[in-house]
């Protein structure tokens, strides 16, 4: 228990859609240990965008607890849930989310900047969690001049920067080819034999299938939570 | 960064910049055009035309400000001239130390060798003229009260009369003529310059007691009487003892009004004193609208920035930014916009007011209080408008605003 970097307990949450009330969960509870390497799978409405958001503390749950190393942050409020955001998650988005007219470095300084990390420090973290991710020789280009997987390698870095306890991943790889699909593919196995506890949520199984632990939501419940021996 | 958002949208910026930035170019302009001229008025006009702490005694007002009804010029008409004995009256009895010089004056024509110098101001007065009016002696020298007591025909001229009938020769110790009677050139007065591009330097002084006197002014009679004081105390006992005085002299009782005026810089002053006063009182209200207009514009700026750039707050918010981050950036970024359109709106006026500098004799002077007025405003405009629109980006939902496309 004292290894669980996430503990999910009978995590509840309902939307109003119009005059509909949609239970997006329905008592999801779930442990994941630190440097685990899990992917959270299930078809579309199955409650596995709402999950992510609520364990990357984008949302509060309507019901239930969670604790986020040790700290419960169900109940926090936005400004509490935003530093939380800050130091213990590292987001990885679908379409990247970079700033466009901000550079490499620019862009992974920026969760320091909320951090209030003074300057110069705030420029050697960010170099060298790009060179962690090999990108090194781009520091100064801007988004629109580096390729899909370089754009992506600049988000992970991005998600790093703060050495957040999970790296939370949202489709990485659903706007890239399966050639940089792998690239990036490499990328979380590494940080994960590195250390990096490492959440991913995908809906494609060939890329749930780098994960080591497989979590799959059907109508707001965990369906399966199966562990794979074929994983890195 | 927020510069280099305001560089990437030029066009955009720039026209949301125009309201603060007329509101700026007016302030800057107004101020130092209308203080420019306050100070052309009160060193250039008033003095050059009266004098510094000196009042002028005369029948009846020589400068005009604002409508005179009929019935006061019939008023003025009724008066009694002033004369001679009435200066020497006031001469003998006057006990504030001061400066004096009775003064009459008109328009002649100078003539040397068949050249003629029109209409040139001839002054007959007391050597202590050159003191009260601050004539500094270019070239020989002014009068002396022992010439003045004889009667001597010297003249003492303005630069351009020199230059008119000299021109390059050396005008002292020649002799020119006035209504036929020859008079010796002995000084030449400093340039003068121009006052609302007339010439301050067409004139020509000489000894009221001197022969030509009768050109200008009636037998026994002055036009004016200049008193000088060395400060605006001193002036202003001055005033009251000459006012006693001569109300004694012409027997008024109390309840009568003066039969003269006493003139000083002060008065002329006045009038102008009222524009200057209505242009700065009407300056805030213009300045104020253009600046609410500007803001306006600000405001809707950068609401379209906010959901525009709605995504861009999600992934900050993300990473971590609190609400308060966002409202600044968004707070200063408004404020970066318009103090960049005060910037250019300062540049602006002040090259409006070096445009009125150059092409008219005011002298238009930046002030720096108006400066940092428009700096200010600019922040505060800016601010003030960001602040809406700020709020509204910090409280977006993050999973709504990443949703957004």
């Amino acid at each position: 228990m004292t290894d669980a970097v996430i503990r999910l307990e009978k995590i509840t949450r309902h939307y109003r859609m119009g005059s509909e009330v949609v239970q997006a969960l329905r008592g999801v509870s779930l442990s994941i240990l630190r440097n685990e390497y899990t992917a959270i799978m299930g078809p579309s409405g199955s409650g596995k965008s709402t999950l992510m958001n609520v364990i990357g503390c984008l949302d509060t749950p309507d019901g239930g607890a969670y604790w986020l190393n040790g700290q419960e942050v169900s109940r926090m409020t936005d400004d509490a849930l935003a530093r939380v955001r800050n130091r213990e998650i590292g987001f990885v988005f679908q379409t990247f989310n970079l700033l466009p007219r901000a550079s490499a470095l620019q862009n992974v300084e920026l969760p320091l900047v909320y951090a209030g990390m003074p300057g110069r420090e705030r420029r050697q973290r960010a170099e060298s969690a790009l060179a962690r991710v090999g990108l090194g020789d781009r520091m100064t280009h801007r988004p629109n001049e580096m390729s899909g997987g370089q754009r992506q390698r600049v988000a992970i870095a991005r998600a790093l920067v703060n050495s957040p306890s999970i790296l939370l991943a949202d489709e990485p790889t659903g706007n890239l080819d399966s050639t940089t699909s792998e690239e990036i593919m490499r990328v979380f196995a590494d940080l994960h034999a590195q250390g990096q506890t490492v959440i991913m949520v995908t809906h494609e199984p060939d890329i749930a299938a780098h994960a080591a632990r497989v979590i799959t939501l059907r109508d707001g419940m965990v369906a399966t939570d199966v562990l794979q021996q074929s994983a890195a | 960064m927020a510069l280099s958002t305001i560089w990437a949208q030029k066009l955009k910026s720039f026209f949301s910049l125009i309201g603060v930035l007329i509101g700026v170019t007016f302030l800057i302009a107004v101020v130092s055009i209308v203080q420019g001229m306050n100070v052309y008025m009160e060193d250039q006009f008033a003095n050059k035309l009266v004098g510094l702490n000196t009042f002028q005694l005369l029948r009846r007002p020589s400068i005009q400000t604002g409508d005179v009804s009929s019935e006061v010029r019939r008023e003025w008409a009724r008066r009694p001239l002033l004369t001679h004995a009435d200066a020497d009256y006031l001469s003998e009895r006057i006990r504030t130390p001061v400066q004096f010089s009775r003064q009459c004056d008109g328009p002649v024509s100078l003539t040397r060798d068949g050249k003629v110098a029109r209409d040139i101001n001839f002054i007959a007065a007391e050597a202590s003229y050159f003191g009260i009016k601050n004539y500094e002696i270019a070239n020989g020298r002014a009068f002396t009260p022992q010439e003045v007591r004889a009667g001597v025909p010297v003249l003492v001229i303005g630069d351009l009369v020199a230059e008119k009938l000299f021109e390059g020769l050396d005008p002292v110790g020649r002799d020119v003529q006035i209504g036929g009677i020859p008079y010796r050139i002995i000084g030449v007065v400093a340039q003068q310059g121009t006052l609302f591009g007339i010439s301050l330097d067409k004139f020509a002084v000489a000894p009221f007691t001197a022969p030509g006197r009768r050109l200008v002014c009636a037998t026994n009679t002055i036009e004016e009487f200049n008193v000088q004081a060395a400060n605006v105390a001193v002036m202003q006992q001055a005033m009251g003892e000459v006012e006693t005085l001569l109300r004694a002299r012409r027997g008024l009782r109390p309840t009568d009004p003066n039969n003269f005026h006493l003139q000083t810089a002060e008065g002329a002053l006045e009038g102008w004193r009222k524009i200057s006063a209505v242009l700065f009182a009407a300056l805030p209200g213009l300045v104020a609208i253009s600046l609410v207009v500007g803001g306006i514009v600000i405001m809707n700026i950068m609401l379209m920035a906010v959901s525009e750039r709605t995504r861009e707050i999600g992934v900050r918010k993300a990473l971590g930014a609190r609400r308060g981050d966002i409202l600044a950036q968004f707070v200063v970024e408004s404020a970066t916009l318009s103090t960049v359109g005060a910037i250019f709106g300062i540049g602006l006026g002040i090259a409006l007011a070096f445009t009125v500098r150059s092409l008219t004799p005011f002298p238009a002077a930046i002030a720096p209080w108006s400066i940092g007025v428009a700096v200010f405003l600019g922040v505060a405009v800016g601010m003030t408008a960001g602040i809406y629109p700020a709020n509204r980006a910090s409280r977006l939902d993050p999973i709504e605003a990443l949703r957004a496309e």
